[in-house]
């Protein structure tokens, strides 16, 4: 569904645009429907650029985007970026900044209907609505009519993907959506996804918390520096990690039944095997190798 | 004994009436102790830290007494604290990294705190370069500023500003929520160490995160509305809870190899409740699955077992 191919995003930085930032290298990775995909970086590895690059707010600076076939940076003109939205669409972080104070919350159903669904009548489209908020396990009394201040983190979230919902989207972007949850909320949201997942959605879900996204996901893919350092399906990424980066972070995730001491004497007693890591024979590119069936080790960086 | 907590309450005060953010909070401090203070955002764990330290305006002492190694610590007295604070009591605030002054140098920064607080810089500057090396910080840092530090960087810099004058207590407020695993478990294990090296007694880690805090603290007290609801050693926090809050808290963390397949991790159905006008008896109350009618009473704080304190009329 969702394809991206050797894509790579250089800014410009520095007063007056003269340095070169590298954010995206030679990344190129699949979404199918119903699949799960997670980027999992830390700050400064591109994550965030790729999940706004496919969402269209920024363009690449090489490489093709293409989402069922056609390349979305062809996508010109309201009407064709319209119907783009309409399949594609993104939730953020901050939940509490997605809301605009002064309007009631579900201001947010009303913008989608007046842009997309102009001609649908008041009792089908309240049907929708409550539909698409029973789905992300709302409850209408306490979330319709509210102000953004009088909802919860978790519910504020919840109606935002209920809003993607209302337009039979195909792929969310989901940057970072649980972060600033709290842990009892958290998960109902993780399981909001798995839900959807199961109906045949894609998902794009950028976190910088490994645990999270191993939870839902069923391809991870670990960035650093801006390029791939490990991509796989989960459990064999986080069961055999083969990147040096890759063991690292993992040696670092606080876990809830095992210390850090634990973890390290562990790895000392076993280490792993040493991985011959591919070479990029230049600045640019950074090419991958299968380790095993649809697991692939990318380059090293020091 | 560091630190001793008893019946403390402190509202803030609104247009609309006192906020309960903590409601009769007991607990003890031992020396050496590293204590991980949890619970979800809105529990008063941030309130807690901050009432040891400092009162900001909205904040109000309605009862309850602090004491620090014996002495009576006047958290309603803003000019008598004053003393204390940062040569007993020292805080490393959220967001450290914005804590820092944008327009000054680092080295520069933390003489004028040193003179503010009536020592002299070059009494401790020897001892400042030591402790930035066992951070790993080039001691060059002191002639940077702020905006040539890493996130990481600075956060070391606060927590090493912060230690300076060997307090008896170390507020550590969310100190490395901001941070990337990798450098959130550097900056975890310097704070061990700094309790080791007993440049600090002891120290109240509050966090949200109880994987973290299971990494590095001896005991966890987990708060909800308000109230204590249960401390004990980490361990037994994480692997044998016995309220039903914790006990539903942690199962509802997922981990590292936990997946979707093998079944779901349930959240907590509900919100916890607002404080402007609580509820009586158990705050959980509503959210609890053993709730009965006795819990319309409050549960008192009791040692189940040795070490162990947990507020429930079910575990008593």
């Amino acid at each position: 569904m969702l394809e991206l191919s050797h894509v790579h995003k250089v800014y410009r930085v520095g007063a007056f645009g003269g340095g070169r930032l590298r954010a995206v290298r030679d990344v190129s990775l699949k979404v199918e429907p119903g699949e799960v995909v997670s980027l999992i970086g830390e700050s400064g590895s591109g994550k965030s650029t790729i999940g706004k690059m496919v969402l269209g707010l920024f363009k690449p600076s090489s490489g093709s985007i293409t989402f069922d076939g056609t390349d979305i940076t062809t996508i010109r003109g309201h009407t064709a970026r319209k119907a783009y939205y309409r399949r594609v669409q993104g939730v953020f972080q901050d939940p509490f900044s997605s809301f605009n104070p002064i309007f009631k919350a579900d201001r947010v159903f009303e913008m989608i209907r007046s842009s997309y669904f102009p001609g649908v009548s008041d009792a089908d489209w309240r049907e929708r609505v409550l539909k698409a908020i029973g789905t992300v396990r709302l409850d209408p009394d306490n979330v319709l009519g509210k102000y953004p201040h009088q909802l919860s983190g978790g519910q504020m979230q919840r109606l935002l993907i209920a809003r993607a919902l209302l337009l039979d989207v195909d792929l969310l972007v989901a940057d970072e959506v649980i972060s600033m949850l709290d842990a009892s909320t958290r998960i109902d949201v993780l399981n909001l996804l798995a839900d959807l997942k199961e109906r045949g959605l894609g998902i794009l879900f950028v976190t910088h918390d490994l645990s999270l996204g191993n939870y839902v996901s069923d391809r991870s893919v670990i960035l650093r520096k801006g390029a791939i350092a490990e991509m796989g399906p989960t459990a064999r990424v986080f069961e055999n990690p083969l990147h040096p980066y890759s063991r690292h972070l993992l040696s670092c995730v606080p876990q809830l039944h095992r210390t850090w001491a634990e973890v390290d004497a562990e790895l000392a007693a076993n280490p792993p095997d040493h991985f011959e890591l591919p070479v990029a024979p230049d600045d640019e590119s950074a090419p991958l190798v299968e380790a095993e069936r649809g697991h692939f080790v990318g380059i090293d960086q020091g | 004994m560091t630190l001793r907590v008893n019946d403390l309450k402190v509202y803030y005060q609104t247009l609309r009436g006192d906020v309960h953010a903590l409601d009769g909070v007991t607990f003890d401090l031992a020396d050496g102790e590293i204590m991980g203070l949890a619970g979800e955002s809105g529990c008063g764990k941030t309130t807690l830290g901050k009432s040891l330290i400092r009162l900001d305006t909205r904040m109000r002492h309605v009862g309850g007494t602090i004491e620090l190694d014996g002495k009576d610590v006047p958290i309603a007295d803003d000019k008598a604290m004053v003393p204390l604070r940062y040569h007993e009591i020292s805080l490393i605030p959220q967001y450290a990294m914005s804590a820092l002054n944008p327009t000054r140098k680092i080295g520069r920064m933390i003489n004028e705190l040193l003179r503010a607080r009536g020592v002299r810089p070059v009494d401790i500057a020897d001892e400042l370069r030591r402790r930035l090396e066992l951070v790993g910080l080039d001691p060059d840092v002191l002639n940077r500023f702020p905006i040539e530090l890493s996130g990481g960087m600075k956060q070391r810099v606060v927590m090493v500003m912060s230690t300076l004058l060997n307090p008896s207590l170390l507020i550590a407020d969310e100190v490395t929520s901001a941070l990337d695993v990798s450098t959130q478990r550097a900056v975890a294990e310097s704070l061990v160490e700094f309790r080791d090296r007993e440049y600090v007694k002891s120290m109240v880690f509050v966090t949200h995160d109880i994987s973290l805090v299971y990494q590095m603290a001896d005991t966890i007290m987990v708060m909800y509305a308000g109230h204590i609801v249960e401390k004990a050693s980490a361990s037994t926090i994480v692997n044998a809870p016995r309220h039903p809050y914790t006990q539903m808290l942690i199962s509802a963390l997922p981990e590292v190899g936990t997946t979707t397949d093998q079944g779901r991790l349930e959240g907590i159905p509900g919100t916890p409740p607002g404080l402007l006008n609580p509820p009586t008896g158990c705050r959980f109350k509503d959210r609890c699955p053993l709730a009965f009618s006795k819990c319309s009473e409050r549960p008192p704080l009791v040692e189940i077992e040795p070490g162990h304190w947990a507020a429930c009329w079910k575990t008593g």
